[in-house]
C-alpha cells in the first residue's frame, strides 16, 4: 500500500541559507511522528512547504501515491493536509460551532444561507467524536487553552483532515492538559489519523510519538522508533557535533568584579538571585525556558524593576530605572526578540548601529554625521556584516546579519558589561561561529558578558563559568571546561540531587533543546 | 561623505524613484492644467498657488513629524482656530504683533503638548487623543469667542499675510524656513533621527536607550506650534479670525503627507515627499476652482485624484 504522504528530495534555500536540503521520508496513515531538531534545523520550513505556505524550490510531495503541488494552505487543506499553529486562529467571540465551520457552514435551503440546526448537529456530533464535554453554543473565549486546541482539532477534522501537523501544542499547557490532549491524540490515531507532532520536550515525544524523525542543519539525520532509542540517542543525532570542533575554547582569563547581583528578586520575592560577573569573563546562564534567565538580564538592563535586591557595578550600587540609565553605566543588551526589540527594520544598517550612540556622542542635539559614517563603517568591517553598504535597509539582510547589526549597535558604545540573550537562536551555523568569536575577542578586551542561552552545547563550549536557573532561582553553577550537558540538564530541571554523569533519560527528556 | 549614513539625507535608488514618480505626478497635473486652462501657467497663478499652500505646507510639516513616529494628528485645525483667535484678541486689545504671535504660538505648542501628554505618559492612542483634542480645540474656540469673528488688524500684522519681500510674498518666505528648519532637524539632530526610530520601533528605540516619550511630546508640540504659526498666517491674510477657521485642514494635510509618500507604518518618509505631496493638492486646488468646478463636487475630483496619485507613484516606484 501507498504510505499517506511521501516527500522525496525536498530542498528550499532563502537569499543565504540554505534551509532545507534533500529531504525525504514517509508518513503512514495513523501514525504519530514527532519531528525534531535544534533551532534552524528546518522544522518550520518543511511543515510550512507541507501546509502550503511556501513552495519547495525542489523535489517532490506524494499524497497517497499521488504526486501534488501545494501552491497555498487551501491547496494542503483541500487534500487534507491541516496546521495547527502555536498561536491559535479561533475568534474567541465566536462559539464552538461557528469556529468549526467557519468559512464552510452548511448549506440551507435558500442558496446564501446558512443551515444552523445542521451545523450545531454536525459539530456536537464533531466534538463527541473527539470525547469532548463542550456545548457547542460556548463562545470560544470561555473555554481553557488545551479545550481550544482541541476546537482547532475538530475544525480540522470536520474538514476531513487526514496529516494534522502540531507546532508545539503543549507549550502553554497545563501538565493535565498535556495528558488530555495526548489521550486525544492517541483517539485520533485509532481513527487512521496520522499528526506530526513538534516539540521541544522530548519526555512529550517519548510519551506520545510512535517515530521521531530527527532534522539538523536542514537535512535528514535519521527515524527512529520510540519503542527503540532513548533521549541520549536522539540529542546526539540533533546536536551531530562535539563541542570542540565549533566553540572557541574558553581562555579563562578573568580579572576584577565588573557585576555583582546581591540577592535580587525578580518575580517573587522570595528569590534570592546572587552572583558575580567579572572582566574578561563569559558567564552562561542555562535553564529552560520560563526558569526566569530573560527577566534577570531586564532587570540589569532597567527593563524591567526588582523586587528587592542589589546591583553594584565596579563597587558602586546602581539604581537604573530605564534602558538609557544602564547605557550610560556601560550595560548593553542584545535581546531575545531581534525583531521585536532590537532591530529599525525600515532604517538603514548604518542608522541602526549608530541609534545608541547618537545619544552619548551628540553635541546639542546635532547629529554628526562624518563620525557616525565612520564608527557604523567601521563595526561593518569589524563584525563582517554582510550588506552592500550602511545605508542598505536592515530588512533586506538576513537573520545572522541582522543579529551582527543588533550586536554591533552595543559594541560602538564599547560596554563594560555586553548581556546577550539568545545570541545565536534562529541563524545559521557560520554566523553562529563568528558571533561566538566575536563574544571571545570582547571578553580579552575585558568586557564582562553574560550570555544567555538555551543550547547547552553552546553554553558549555562559549562560558567560562555557567549559572544554571530553576523557577527563577539560581540553582547552579559550573565551570565550563568541569562539567558536562547532562549536568547542566539535570539542574536545570531541578534534579540535583542525583550525583555523577549518567545517562538519565528522564532528565535529559526534560530539557528543551 | 560618499558613504553610509551622509547618504541618507541624499536619496538611495528606491527613494529617488518614489520621488522621481510623485515629481512625474507634479508635473503631469500641471500639464494637464496648462493645457485644459490657459489661465494655470501665469506668474499671477503659480504665485497665488504658492502663496495658497503655505497654509497647508506649514501644517503638513507637523503632521509628517506625528505621522513618522506612527501617529496622527487630527486636531491640528482645531488648534489653528483656538491659537490664532488668541492672538487676534490680543491684537485687538492693541498688543504689538510680535507678542501676539509669541503667545499664538505658545498656546499651539501648549496645547500639542497637552495632546502629546495623552499620547506619550497616558498610551492613549494617537487617533483618540488627537479626536478628543479636535473636539475640544474647536467647543472652546466658539465657547471663548461667542462665535462672533475678530477683524480688523493692523497693517503691519496683516502684512504677514499679504506682504513681499523683495517680490516674494511673505508666507512663501516664512514656508521655506519651516522647511529648511524641519530638514536640518529630520536629518541633522538627533531628535529628528529619533523620530524615525521611534516610528521604526518603538520598543527597540526604548532598548536602545532613546527618551521615547519626549520624542513623541516633542512632535505633538512641533504639530501645534506649526498650526498656530500657520493660523497666523491665514488671519492676517483674511484680515479676520473665526472660531470655525480651519476647519477641515487636517485632512488636507494628512491627505499631503500621504500622497508625499510618509507611510503609516511610521519610520519611513522623506521631506521632500511632503512639499512634493503639498504642491499636488495645491495645484489640485486651484486647477479645479480654474475649471470652474462647482464646489460641491470639488471634493470628489480630490478624492479620487488623491488616490490615483498614490497609486501611480507606488507603481512607479
Amino acid at each position: 500500500m501507498e504510505p499517506l504522504l511521501r516527500i522525496n528530495n525536498l530542498c528550499k534555500s532563502f537569499p543565504g541559507v540554505q534551509a532545507v536540503t534533500d529531504i525525504s521520508f514517509d508518513l503512514e496513515a495513523g501514525e504519530i511522528v514527532a519531528l525534531v531538531g535544534e533551532n534552524g534545523a528546518g522544522k518550520t520550513t518543511l511543515m510550512r512547504m507541507l501546509s502550503g505556505a511556501i513552495t519547495p524550490d525542489s523535489g517532490e510531495i506524494l499524497w497517497t501515491g499521488q504526486p501534488v503541488t501545494l501552491r497555498s494552505p487551501h491547496d494542503a487543506q483541500a487534500i487534507g493536509i491541516r496546521m495547527i499553529h502555536q498561536e491559535l486562529a479561533l475568534l474567541p467571540n465566536l462559539d464552538v460551532a461557528k469556529n468549526i465551520y467557519l468559512g464552510h457552514e452548511p448549506h440551507g435551503a435558500v442558496p446564501g444561507t446558512i443551515n444552523w440546526q445542521a451545523m450545531y448537529r454536525q459539530a456536537a456530533e464533531q466534538l463527541q467524536k473527539l470525547d469532548l464535554d463542550i456545548d457547542p453554543h460556548t463562545p470560544i473565549r470561555n473555554l481553557a487553552l488545551a479545550q481550544q486546541q482541541m476546537i482547532e482539532v475538530a475544525k480540522a477534522l470536520a474538514q476531513n483532515a487526514q496529516l494534522i501537523i502540531m507546532d508545539e501544542p503543549t507549550s502553554s499547557l497545563t501538565e493535565h492538559e498535556v495528558e488530555t490532549l495526548f489521550s486525544n491524540m492517541r483517539g485520533l490515531r485509532e481513527q487512521g489519523v496520522t499528526i506530526i507532532f513538534i516539540s521541544h520536550r522530548l519526555e512529550e515525544i517519548f510519551a506520545v510519538c510512535d517515530r521521531i524523525i530527527v532534522l539538523r542543519d536542514g537535512q535528514f539525520v535519521g527515524s527512529e522508533p520510540t519503542a527503540t532509542t532513548t533521549p541520549s540517542k536522539v540529542i546526539a543525532l540533533m546536536v551531530g557535533r562535539t563541542v570542540d570542533d565549533l566553540f572557541p575554547r574558553p581562555r579563562n582569563i578573568v580579572g576584577e568584579p565588573i557585576l555583582e547581583v546581591q540577592n535580587l528578586a525578580i518575580t517573587d520575592p522570595a528569590q534570592n538571585v546572587s552572583f558575580t560577573l567579572h572582566q574578561g569573563e563569559i558567564l552562561g546562564v542555562a535553564g529552560l525556558v520560563g526558569s526566569g534567565r530573560t527577566p534577570l538580564a531586564e532587570t540589569i538592563f532597567g527593563l524591567r524593576r526588582a523586587l528587592k535586591g542589589r546591583i553594584v557595578m565596579s563597587g558602586k550600587e546602581l539604581n537604573i530605572a530605564n534602558p538609557a540609565q544602564a547605557i550610560e553605566h556601560g550595560i548593553g543588551f542584545v535581546p531575545e526578540d531581534r525583531k521585536g526589540q532590537g532591530l529599525f527594520l525600515s532604517l538603514s544598517v548604518g542608522s541602526n548601529i549608530i541609534v545608541s550612540l547618537m545619544r552619548l556622542w551628540s553635541r546639542y542635539g546635532w547629529v554628526q554625521w562624518p563620525k557616525y559614517n565612520e564608527v557604523s563603517n567601521r563595526f561593518i568591517d569589524r563584525l563582517g556584516i554582510r550588506t552592500p553598504s550602511a545605508a542598505q535597509r536592515v530588512r533586506n539582510l538576513s537573520g545572522g546579519n541582522q543579529q551582527k547589526v543588533v550586536i554591533a549597535k552595543w559594541l560602538t558604545m564599547e560596554p563594560k558589561v555586553l548581556i546577550l540573550d539568545e545570541p545565536t537562536r534562529g541563524i545559521d551555523i557560520g554566523a553562529k561561529a563568528e558571533i561566538h568569536q566575536l563574544m571571545r575577542q570582547l571578553a580579552e578586551r575585558g568586557v564582562g558578558i553574560l550570555m544567555i542561552s538555551s543550547e547547552l552545547p553552546e553554553v558549555l563550549g562559549v562560558s567560562d563559568r555557567i549559572l544554571v536557573m530553576y523557577e527563577g532561582a539560581l540553582v547552579a553553577e559550573y565551570d565550563a571546561r568541569r562539567t558536562t550537558q547532562d549536568q547542566v540538564m539535570r539542574a536545570a530541571t531541578g534534579n540535583l540531587e542525583a550525583k555523577g554523569p549518567r545517562n538519565d533519560s528522564k532528565s535529559t527528556a526534560n530539557f528543551v533543546v | 561623505m560618499t558613504t553610509a549614513i551622509a547618504a541618507q539625507p541624499r536619496l538611495n535608488r528606491r527613494q529617488f524613484f518614489q520621488q522621481f514618480g510623485l515629481l512625474i505626478v507634479f508635473l503631469l497635473l500641471c500639464l494637464a492644467l496648462s493645457l485644459i486652462s490657459d489661465r494655470f501657467l501665469t506668474g499671477d497663478n503659480l504665485k497665488n498657488v504658492l502663496r495658497q499652500s503655505t497654509v497647508n505646507g506649514i501644517i503638513a510639516v507637523g503632521v509628517m513629524f506625528v505621522i513618522l513616529t506612527r501617529g496622527i494628528d487630527l486636531s491640528v485645525g482645531s488648534v489653528l482656530a483656538m491659537s490664532s483667535i488668541v492672538g487676534a484678541d490680543l491684537l485687538q486689545r492693541g498688543w504689538a504683533p510680535v507678542p501676539a504671535v509669541m503667545v499664538c504660538l505658545l498656546v499651539g505648542g501648549v496645547l500639542g503638548l497637552l495632546t502629546g501628554l495623552l499620547v506619550s505618559q497616558l498610551r492613549i492612542p494617537p487617533f483618540i487623543a488627537t479626536l478628543g483634542m479636535m473636539t475640544f480645540g474647536r467647543g472652546l474656540a466658539f465657547s471663548v469667542t461667542g462665535g462672533t469673528p475678530i477683524s480688523s488688524f493692523s497693517d503691519t500684522f496683516r502684512s504677514i499675510g499679504t506682504g513681499e519681500v523683495l517680490g516674494i510674498p511673505t508666507p512663501i518666505i516664512i514656508a521655506i524656513g519651516v522647511f529648511l528648519i524641519a530638514y536640518v532637524l529630520l536629518y541633522h539632530t538627533t531628535l529628528g533621527r529619533f523620530m524615525f526610530a521611534l516610528g521604526s520601533n518603538e520598543r527597540a528605540a526604548f532598548v536602545s536607550g532613546i527618551p521615547t516619550r519626549l520624542v513623541l511630546l516633542s512632535v505633538y508640540i512641533f504639530s501645534g506650534a506649526l498650526s498656530a504659526l500657520a493660523g497666523i498666517i491665514l488671519i492676517a491674510r483674511l484680515n479676520s479670525a473665526q472660531p470655525s477657521i480651519g476647519e477641515g485642514y487636517e485632512l488636507d494635510a494628512i491627505a499631503a503627507v500621504v500622497v508625499g509618500g510618509t507611510t503609516f507604518d511610521g519610520g519611513e518618509g522623506t521631506l521632500l515627499g511632503t512639499l512634493l505631496g503639498v504642491l499636488i493638492i495645491a495645484v489640485l486646488n486651484n486647477g479645479l476652482n480654474l475649471l470652474n468646478v462647482p464646489p460641491e463636487f470639488v471634493g470628489v475630483v480630490k478624492g479620487v485624484v488623491i488616490v490615483v496619485a498614490l497609486l501611480l507613484h507606488r507603481a512607479l516606484r
